[in-house]
């Protein structure tokens, strides 16, 4: 009886990956349409967290964000990544225009089987956990009122920062990081899924 | 005394560690105000933005985030270009300089050395000692904070970046980016000249001093004996609109304000949600308050009546239903949204009700069961608004038609059928909409908006082609109300006026035909009399 009650409500780090993944998936994707980085023609509605979340339908786009959070999902549920950054460049300049920051901490869980990692689990409720991303997700889309327009064709990258000892696979480079000159951040609200919590940050360029 | 004071503070300069006399440097505070707003930010606040200059090694050394930053910044840049390359002079670029984080690694060494020398005679009290300990256990700490904001970290411990090769692409060229209509400033486009005349001017153009400039608010409204009800500051007044009569209604107490007005349909009975989260009635005949309805623990910021019910939406996210008639005045509380209510409208038939809140959502409810208050549980949730709702307008010769226009981050005006709860037109109006009311006269409907041109924009429905831009407001129209017989609508900017567009008057030919028909009709009549 009391293991049946304890299985049916909890997340593992594999879990708690997949959730965290899922809303970079939407995260980014809102980012792409609410600046405004890529034209709105190509982008598609649907429907999560409650909300009405544009989702980019460029195959380019699709593929490189599938790659990324492929592996960065695997990272996740060993724990490995601490930060995933989400830098917005000038297409011609290079220039470094704003930068995304999703901090990812380890949380104890239920702290039942502290020892093994991978074992940890937490019984926080999915539908919590949502509306908190649900909360994230609607502050991304207000930002639009203080950010600076992206008055030039841009890009996108996402950069993983991972532990050391990562083995860096095939189809994947080692870079270094990225400054904006006269920066600003602007935190939003976090969310965490018991075993992990994230932390969403801009950083973007004073305008001159 | 003099000279003993003068060696302490020699000694005081001497000691590296423990707490400097003089003013905290400027990273050091920096540190400790973003420290604490950040621990702030954590859970409620939306942007306790904090200036990270020191986050960038080639940041600008951003004094005060102010004008005389900027100035200085684009000062050091244009002294090279004075100067060209090559000169035999080295003249540092303080905007490429970055002091705090030279500053920090100064600090950092001389703070490894004094760790060193704890021991050292200048601060041989015992007392001293343990402070010492303690204070320097409090440093290690705080540099590795600093360190970690730098991003200047032991460059061993810190971990690998990777990054997928095949990039995603950029956008096409031909991309513009869609959001240049919030920020620039464009001069109105030409509109297409419609098929009557519209006036693009104000009539007439009232003082509002002190009207709040708060999207979340409705400070007026437009009863159907040709009163206008404005809230400015924390007192309401009465304009009456033939006479021109001017009358205090009321006056709040320091701190509280009113925060939504509204006229029942038929008589003088003003409600008026205040920010305590209760709704007042008033009888405005005799300046008299009839009652008071609590119920909500936020300011009341929309309101909307329908026969004896008034509902009200607060910042609470509920909205109650009040019978005027009965002591016991709550019917019913609706939870379908979780932050403000801003936009609060019964259909013409009064079937339906609209809400829209600062969560994004519009949710319309349909009648109760009862005939009385509407079902618990929204008809239909339209999520498609990427920002607040404040916007509603039912449309009077489609029952079934619903308008609603987002803020700043959406801008769109979008058209529903609350029957299926299809979403059947949406418009990019390139501005937040605060306002939307339909004619009557005419099957068009006016927008109220903010930034770029803070302009009135008169739209044929349903081919939404723009009619006419009524601009003269010089700061964001908040609020409009339409005028008893429909043919003038007064609107309320941020700027402290509100204004009287005569856009809606019926056509004097249209009226003539009218009659002409009805005349002839009666003719016919006394023909068939006749015979």
């Amino acid at each position: 009886m009391s293991t049946a009650q304890a299985t049916k409500n909890c997340i593992t780090l594999k879990g708690s990956a997949q959730i965290i993944v899922e809303y970079l998936k939407y995260g980014i994707n809102s980012i792409l349409f609410q600046r405004g980085i890529y034209p709105a023609e190509n982008f598609d509605n649907t429907q999560q967290y409650g909300l009405t979340i544009l989702m980019s339908k460029d195959p380019k786009i699709m593929s490189f964000l599938q790659n990324v959070l492929t592996q960065t999902e695997e990272w996740l549920s060993k724990n490995m990544i601490n930060k995933i950054s989400m830098v917005i460049t000038n297409a011609h300049t290079k220039e470094v225009l704003e930068c995304w920051d999703f901090k990812m901490q380890a949380e104890a869980g239920d702290g039942v089987e502290a020892g093994d990692p991978s074992k940890q689990t937490s019984s926080k409720q999915l539908s919590r956990i949502q509306n908190e991303i649900r909360d994230v997700m609607r502050q991304i889309s207000a930002t639009v009122s203080y950010l600076p327009l992206l008055d030039c064709i841009c890009t996108f990258d996402v950069m993983i920062h991972t532990l050391q000892n990562t083995e860096i696979p095939a189809q994947w480079n080692e870079t270094g990081a990225v400054f904006i000159q006269n920066a600003q951040a602007v935190q939003l609200r976090s969310f965490s899924t018991g075993l992990q919590k994230v932390d969403t940050v801009v950083n973007y360029k004073m305008s001159s | 005394m003099s000279q003993f004071n003068f060696v302490s503070d020699l000694q005081n300069a001497l000691v590296m560690d423990g707490d400097t006399r003089g003013p905290a440097p400027r990273w050091k505070k920096k540190l400790e105000a973003s420290m604490n707003g950040s621990a702030n930010t954590t859970r409620s606040v939306l942007s306790v933005s904090y200036n990270t200059s020191f986050s960038g090694v080639q940041a600008a050394s951003a004094k005060t985030p102010g004008k005389s930053s900027d100035a200085k910044a684009k000062k050091s840049m244009t002294t090279p270009s004075k100067t060209p390359g090559g000169g035999d002079r080295f003249i540092p670029n303080r905007a490429a300089t970055n002091f705090e984080l030279a500053h920090f690694l100064v600090t950092k060494e001389a703070a490894n050395n004094s760790d060193d020398e704890n021991d050292e005679p200048s601060s041989s009290n015992g007392n001293n000692n343990d402070n010492n300990v303690q204070a320097s256990a409090h440093k290690s700490e705080l540099q590795k904070l600093i360190a970690e904001a730098a991003q200047v970290g032991d460059s061993a411990k810190s971990g690998r970046i990777l990054c997928y090769q095949n990039k995603a692409p950029a956008a096409p060229e031909s991309h513009t980016n869609p959001l240049k209509v919030v920020y620039s400033l464009k001069t109105p486009i030409s509109t297409k000249s419609g098929s009557r005349y519209i006036p693009t001017t104000s009539e007439r153009i009232l003082d509002a001093p002190d009207f709040i400039n708060d999207y979340y608010l409705n400070l007026m409204d437009w009863s159907g004996d040709n009163i206008v009800a404005v809230a400015l500051g924390n007192c309401v007044y009465l304009w009456n609109a033939a006479s021109g009569s001017i009358e205090q209604l009321n006056e709040y107490e320091e701190g509280d304000y009113a925060c939504a007005l509204s006229w029942i349909q038929e008589g003088q009975i003003l409600a008026i949600g205040n920010s305590t989260g209760a709704v007042e009635l008033w009888d405005c005949s005799k300046v008299k308050r009839l009652r008071v309805m609590d119920g909500h623990s936020a300011r009341v910021g929309s309101l909307a009546w329908n026969s004896y019910l008034v509902s009200s939406g607060s910042r609470d996210g509920t909205i109650i239903h009040h019978d005027v008639r009965s002591r016991e005045h709550k019917l019913s509380s609706l939870s379908g949204h979780t932050q403000e209510v801003c936009g609060l409208k019964w259909s013409t038939d009064f079937k339906y009700l609209a809400s829209g809140g600062n969560d994004n959502l519009v949710n319309v409810w349909s009648l109760g069961s009862g005939g009385v208050g509407t079902a618990p549980e929204p008809l239909h949730k339209f999520t498609e608004h990427q920002a607040a709702v404040r916007a509603l307008a039912w449309c009077p010769w489609q029952t079934n038609t619903l308008a609603s226009g987002g803020g700043t981050a959406d801008r769109c005006i979008k058209f529903w059928n609350v029957h299926n709860g299809s979403l059947i037109k949406s418009v990019d109006s390139k501005s937040q909409v605060c306002s939307l009311l339909f004619s009557r006269h005419y099957k068009e409907l006016i927008s109220a908006h903010g930034f770029a041109n803070n302009q009135l924009t008169i739209w044929k429905y349903p081919t939404m082609v723009k009619q006419a831009d009524l601009t003269g407001h010089t700061s964001r129209v908040l609020q409009m109300a339409m005028s008893p017989d429909g043919s003038t609508v007064i609107s309320a900017g941020a700027d402290e006026t509100l204004r009287l567009w005569n856009c809606f008057a019926p056509d004097p030919l249209a009226a003539k035909k009218v009659a002409n028909v009805n005349s002839n009709a009666k003719k016919s009549v006394f023909r068939q009399s006749l015979r």
